[in-house]
């Protein structure tokens, strides 16, 4: 079965879901390989791949790949495409994976297909595209497909692959180690998931009023452990942080569920989350052009409707 | 210092977007074309550092001849000068060829730094900074939301998902901002005035030593299968709080499984 080339997303050892989600991808369409890049790898890491259908895991985990920005990454894939000559390498769509398909799409001459919500037979990928107006079949023509794939494009499949491990080392080049990474600084997010990767995500935007306030907008977020975001009214007001705005110009969302608190569903708005598979509104304005998206929508004072819901789900647990 | 500022002109996202039935490219006369709102705020960036460190600021532009308003509009923010590539090979082209494209004119001109948006409202891809680091050949500094030059020596703030990296290198580099960065200045009736008079330079394909092979629809490295207009949402159920607002939607989400 023809070869798929996985990059793992991880922080700290941890393998993200997003990684889990392109192994069942891969899975449908051939035999995975994870690639692991930097630090960190583990047995439990090796479980956790190999668990999720992975057939092979090259593992090049020197220390040096994670100083530098991206290029290292570009060029251990670069090296694999050239070896192992797989039908495809699948990367997470974030804004780091994205920029490592890039990198390898220049080195390896082939095309790249960014922002996937699906993906079949010939590596056809789906994309949402224009606000998710318009529903778009592309492919890559030239060279091995590369596509970026969107965080809840499919569900994590729980299925036993062979885990063959592989060592591979990479000697970074010159120019690969032109960007140097000299500190990281991790914010505390608590315990909630990565608004890029969350299952659930709960926004709140102008209505919500103030930043003390998000305190509703996370409660009701943690009671479903999900991740928090804004509108950019909420961001531009200095309510949340500017990292959490969903959006055209923020973060382009796709959960499993959306809810959407004070928010009024600007196009711009709805460009980063109208992917997501269920839609809830809570808005006192029952013109407001986010009850067209909405599958449930309730008309009323966020102020009074979120905490009753967050408390009523606290019940149902 | 020589400052270049990638510039494109995009959609208005307010307008209707569409793709064009016969070539399956973006439609750029059915909308009006308005400045790619994150450039704005690569411009802004190139201007204060102009102002710290001296020197020049080059807006370029690849793009239909209507991409002149665009560029008009990052000239009337203070850029000195402006180089449009404009060629109807270009017609169709993808990030690998618009990336070939520009790092082609790229040479031609020169550069210490290249500042660009890190996503246009477009495409949407996020590939061009670093397929222009790579071809370029010179330090990736993306996402940046702090930007500090000291002679040669480049360091940004680069925007990650846990928080932010201290990335360091040395000039030439290609470097990508977010937004919030900065707060883009609006131009001035001067600066409009004055505008209208600095100069645009206009690069065919062959002038900017670009391969003809190697852009547009037919030199692209991917394509558009087919597409059509999403179905509409199935209409929801909308409900007026009576009180058990909050409950009903707990209702709902039980339904769905998400509780
Ligand atoms: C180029 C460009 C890029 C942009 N990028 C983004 C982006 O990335 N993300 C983004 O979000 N926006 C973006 N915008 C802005 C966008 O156009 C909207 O202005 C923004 O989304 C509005 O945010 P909002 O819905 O929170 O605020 P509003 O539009 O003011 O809506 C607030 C809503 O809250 C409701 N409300 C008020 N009080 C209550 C209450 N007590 N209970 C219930 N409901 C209440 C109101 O009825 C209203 O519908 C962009 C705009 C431009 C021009
Ligand atoms: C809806 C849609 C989807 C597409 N999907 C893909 C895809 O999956 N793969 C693919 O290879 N191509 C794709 N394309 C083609 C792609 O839009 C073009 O290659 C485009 O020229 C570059 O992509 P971008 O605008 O997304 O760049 P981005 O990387 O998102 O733009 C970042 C920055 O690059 C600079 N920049 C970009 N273009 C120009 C320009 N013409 N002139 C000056 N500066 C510029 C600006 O500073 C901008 O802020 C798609 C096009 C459309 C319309």
């Amino acid at each position: 079965m023809a070869e798929i080339l996985v990059l793992v997303e991880q922080l700290d050892g941890d393998v993200k879901k997003v990684t889990l989600e392109l192994l069942a991808l891969a899975r449908s369409l051939g035999s995975p390989s994870a690639v692991w890049a930097g630090p960190g790898y583990s047995a439990e890491a090796k479980a956790k791949l190999a668990g999720h259908g992975a057939d092979k895991i090259y593992v090049a985990d020197a220390a040096e790949i994670a100083d530098h920005v991206v290029a290292p990454k570009a060029e251990l894939l670069a090296q694999l495409v050239a070896s192992a000559a797989p039908a495809a390498v699948l990367v997470a769509a974030t804004a780091e994976g994205k920029e490592v398909a890039g990198r390898l799409a220049v080195k390896t001459g082939s095309g790249v297909i960014t922002d996937a919500v699906g993906l079949g037979e010939g590596f056809v990928a789906d994309q949402s595209i224009f606000g998710g107006g318009v529903n778009v079949h592309s492919r890559v023509t030239k060279g091995t497909p590369i596509v970026a794939v969107r965080p809840n494009s499919t569900a994590p499949v729980a299925e036993a692959g062979a885990g063959a491990e592989e060592q591979v080392s990479v000697a970074l080049s010159d120019a690969a180690r032109a960007a140097r990474i000299v500190e990281r600084v991790k914010q505390d997010k608590g315990a909630r998931p990565e608004l890029a990767e969350a299952a659930v995500v709960v926004s709140g935007g102008r209505g919500v009023g103030s930043a003390e306030n998000f305190a509703l907008i996370e409660r009701l977020a943690d009671s479903l452990g999900g991740a928090v975001g804004a509108s950019r009214a909420a961001t531009d007001a200095g309510w949340y942080p500017h990292q959490f705005q969903v959006g055209q110009t923020g973060k382009t969302v796709s959960p499993q569920l959306y809810i959407a608190a004070g928010i009024s569903g600007a196009i711009q708005h709805r460009a980063g989350m109208q992917t997501a598979k269920t839609i809830v509104a809570i808005n006192k304005d029952p013109e407001a052009p986010i009850f067209e998206l909405a599958d449930y929508g309730v008309v009323g004072d966020l102020f009074k409707v979120v905490p009753q819901l967050t408390d009523e789900i606290e019940k149902r647990k | 210092m020589n400052i270049v500022v990638c510039v494109k002109q995009v959609p208005d996202t307010a307008t209707e977007r569409k793709l064009r039935s016969d070539d399956k490219t973006l439609d750029r006369d059915a909308a009006d074309g308005v400045i790619n709102e994150l450039c704005e705020y690569a411009v802004e960036e190139a201007l204060l550092l102009k102002e710290a460190h001296g020197g020049e600021v080059t807006v370029l532009t690849m793009g239909p001849s209507k991409a002149t308003d665009t560029i008009r509009k990052a000239l009337a923010m203070g850029a000195d000068k402006a180089v449009h590539l404009v060629d109807d090979a270009l017609h169709g082209s993808d990030a690998l060829s618009t990336s070939y494209a520009m790092a082609q004119t790229l040479k031609t001109i020169g550069f210490d730094v290249v500042i660009l948006g890190s996503e246009s409202t477009d495409a949407r891809t996020g590939l061009l900074a670093a397929m222009l680091a790579e071809r370029l050949g010179v330090p990736q500094l993306t996402q940046a939301n702090k930007v500090d030059i000291d002679g040669t020596a480049i360091a940004i703030q680069r925007l990650t998902d846990y928080g932010h990296d201290k990335v360091e290198a040395s000039l030439p580099a290609v470097v990508s901002v977010v937004e919030k960065i900065n707060e883009p200045r609006y131009p001035s009736f001067k600066g409009i005035m004055a505008a209208k008079k600095k100069p645009v330079q206009t690069l065919g394909i062959a002038e900017a030593g670009i391969d003809a092979s190697q852009v547009g629809l037919a030199g692209a490295w991917s394509e558009v299968v087919d597409f059509a207009a999403a179905p509409p949402r199935a209409a929801g159920t909308i409900v007026t709080d009576q009180g058990d607002g909050g409950t009903g939607a707990a209702e709902f989400l039980a339904s769905k499984k998400f509780i």
